[in-house]
């Protein structure tokens, strides 16, 4: 089975471009231009030299030895969280601001949950001289308090979306709906695996040089390029696509995604997708979605702002029903006991949402053997707030 | 012959009205139905709504929002007018988008359409190919009219594969908008208006977004065969309640 985008823009049944004929000419120049703008030597050159001198990398492939000791197995950290703004995703917001500089843009916009997107994005829009105007929910504004002061900082305007439940689907909506009223200056930079054809697929591949790292970063320190598994934390799914990318169609790596189960799968405030989805449409593509039975799309929770998205996207819906991935879902609660166990073993504060992906161990176990690559997506100062409240830290 | 096309032949500027179903109170779709075609619109697009309706701006999101809260559902909105071909003959046609309708089923939710004399749909975010991949065979099976949007940015070539996918009208968005959004009409519009119609499409034009008042609608009918109101009759639902709907309408056209 084949796991990746193909010609129509699918992911096996997921997938597509839903969208309003308003977006259909902007989308349809960036479905023409996509592959053809990333393949160019010149694009290559700036983009990687970005990566290197701007971003910081490639990033360590640090060896937790404490914290494998821990859960008798052995286990790697991908270190995106020391990437410039101290996130996994500036490898995408790079990449999309030389996209929308060829493409004649001239106006940024983009949507953030937790706000690593919305400083990514201001970071490079600031970098490039470009005007950025970021949407984000007004419940996440006040959660995420310093991101949005990063934000502002580097000059963008923060927009508080005030529909729905005021997070980050709202948020998008909202995005969504100005790249409609400014349909030729201006170039959406989506930061998930979500959105219509090519979005999946042009964030998966620029988020793709964590895995294209790990390879040669395992090579070297186990003397092969294929861990047993490689390990993410799934809201919209970009980091996890990116540390998945280079091991899709090699079966002998286990991939592993792990959802926020929030107050537990059938708690009502949860945004566990693939144990609560069903197949539908939202923001223009086929996925897996939390809906009602009408279609209407339900409101979900995560103590993490990154990740209470009603969907993942279509890549993940496709290894979630091929079977390819192994589905986990994590706690509110076990998410933070898991990146406060981190802090201590290793002395690295993780962001929440990647918090969820190191809590698996609980209830997962592994060989001694077992070779484990764990993405560390972000690191944990935005979420310090969320993190004294709730370990009574103060 | 489909009553939308039939209406589409008579010689006169035709006006269509969007409203959202089960708004503002869960029962007050079939009412408005018929105060409007008491106040003599010639066509109605009732609004299945959505949570999450991404074309529309805020007027079209509130009235959606509360209507879900009313408790509208897809199977609710079929149970309300399944008799309504007792009462109403002008073209009907469901607006809505895609996702709920994916959820009810495709052909189940056509069949129903067509049971009750539903005569088109316009789902936003259904576009042409996957439309004419997947569900054009359907559409078809029950007569019912699928009708695709075109804005000032879509280009010629795209114009006429719509024209020629299409057997209604097509859904001219005035300019590059959500609904809602629009002030009045600029020689921008005319223009787009008028390059439209030099294109000489089989199908006719009519004219949505930014539509509110009886200058408005002059000006978007002038080179098109008529023009929708939405936004502008939710605000006035809001405001004047369904014995306002026929003085409202009289402002547009007398």
């Amino acid at each position: 089975m084949n796991y990746n985008v193909n010609e129509k823009g699918y992911y096996g049944d997921f997938g597509g471009a839903y969208i309003p004929e308003m977006l259909y000419p902007n989308v349809e120049e960036l479905r023409q231009n996509y592959i053809k703008v990333m393949q160019e030597p010149d694009f290559q050159k700036e983009f990687n030299e970005l990566l290197k001198e701007y971003v910081g990398r490639p990033t360590p492939l640090y060896f937790a030895k404490r914290f494998s000791e821990k859960y008798g197995t052995k286990i790697y950290l991908k270190r995106e969280d020391l990437c410039h703004t101290g996130a996994h995703k500036v490898n995408n917001t790079i990449g999309q601001i030389l996209m929308a500089k060829r493409l004649g843009k001239t106006r940024i916009i983009a949507e953030t949950g937790a706000g690593q997107h919305g400083v990514a994005t201001a970071t490079v829009c600031a970098l490039m001289g470009f005007e950025c105007i970021v949407y984000m929910g007004a419940v996440d504004i006040k959660r995420q308090a310093p991101n949005v002061a990063r934000m502002k900082m580097l000059g963008a305007t923060v927009v508080a979306a005030e529909s729905g439940s005021k997070t980050l689907k709202d948020a998008t909506n909202e995005a969504i709906r100005d790249w409609i009223n400014n349909p030729t200056d201006t170039h959406y930079i989506i930061g998930s695996v979500v959105g219509p054809h090519p979005y999946p697929d042009m964030v998966a591949r620029f988020q793709s040089v964590i895995s294209a790292e790990v390879k040669k970063q395992l090579l070297e320190k186990e003397g092969r390029e294929n861990p047993d598994y490689v390990v993410a934390c799934v809201g919209g799914g970009s980091n996890a696509a990116g540390i998945y990318y280079h091991y899709l169609d090699n079966p002998e790596v286990g991939i592993i995604a792990v959802e926020a189960a929030g107050k537990g799968i059938h708690s009502g405030e949860s945004a566990a997708t693939s144990a609560l989805g069903k197949e539908g449409i939202i923001h223009g593509s086929k996925t897996l979605l939390m809906q009602t039975a009408d279609g209407q799309i339900t409101e979900p929770y995560s103590i993490s702002a990154g990740l209470d998205y009603p969907g993942v996207g279509p890549m993940h819906a496709h290894l979630f029903r091929s079977g390819r991935g192994e589905f986990i879902s994590v706690t509110d609660a076990d998410a933070m006991e898991a990146g406060l166990e981190l802090s201590k073993l290793e002395g690295i504060i993780p962001a929440i949402e990647t918090s969820h992906a190191l809590a698996i161990f609980n209830d997962r176990k592994f060989k001694k053997d077992d070779v484990i690559v764990i993405n560390l997506s972000g690191r944990g100062d935005k979420d310090l707030n969320t993190y004294i409240e709730y370990f009574d830290l103060a | 012959m489909n009553r939308i096309n039939k209406r589409l032949q008579e010689d006169k500027e035709l006006l269509s009205i969007y409203f959202t179903a089960g708004y503002p109170k869960l029962e007050d779709t079939v009412p408005v139905i018929e105060e409007l075609v008491k106040a003599g619109v010639d066509m109605i697009e009732i609004g299945l709504p959505f949570s999450d309706p991404l074309a529309d701006g805020p007027t079209i999101q509130e009235s959606s929002t509360a209507a879900l809260k009313n408790g509208m559902t897809t199977a609710k909105l079929f149970e309300q007018i399944k008799d309504i071909r007792k009462t109403v003959d002008i073209p009907l046609i469901v607006m809505g988008y895609f996702n709920p309708m994916l959820q009810y089923g495709v052909e189940k939710f056509c069949k129903e359409c067509a049971a009750i004399g539903i005569d088109g749909l316009i789902m936003p975010d259904l576009p042409l190919a996957e439309y004419q991949e997947h569900y054009q065979a359907i559409f078809e099976k029950y007569d019912l009219k699928m009708v695709f949007l075109i804005t000032p940015q879509t280009t010629d070539e795209r114009i006429k594969q719509i024209d020629a996918a299409s057997d209604s009208f097509i859904y001219m968005v005035s300019s590059a908008s959500t609904t809602g959004k629009t002030s009045g009409f600029g020689s921008v519009q005319t223009d787009y208006f008028e390059r439209i119609a030099g294109l000489s499409l089989n199908n006719p034009q009519i004219v949505g977004f930014g539509i509110k008042d009886e200058e408005t609608f002059k000006a978007a009918t002038k080179s098109a065969k008529g023009a929708i109101i939405g936004s502008a009759f939710i605000t006035d639902l809001t405001k004047n309640g369904i014995s306002g709907i026929s003085k409202f309408i009289k402002t547009i056209r007398a």
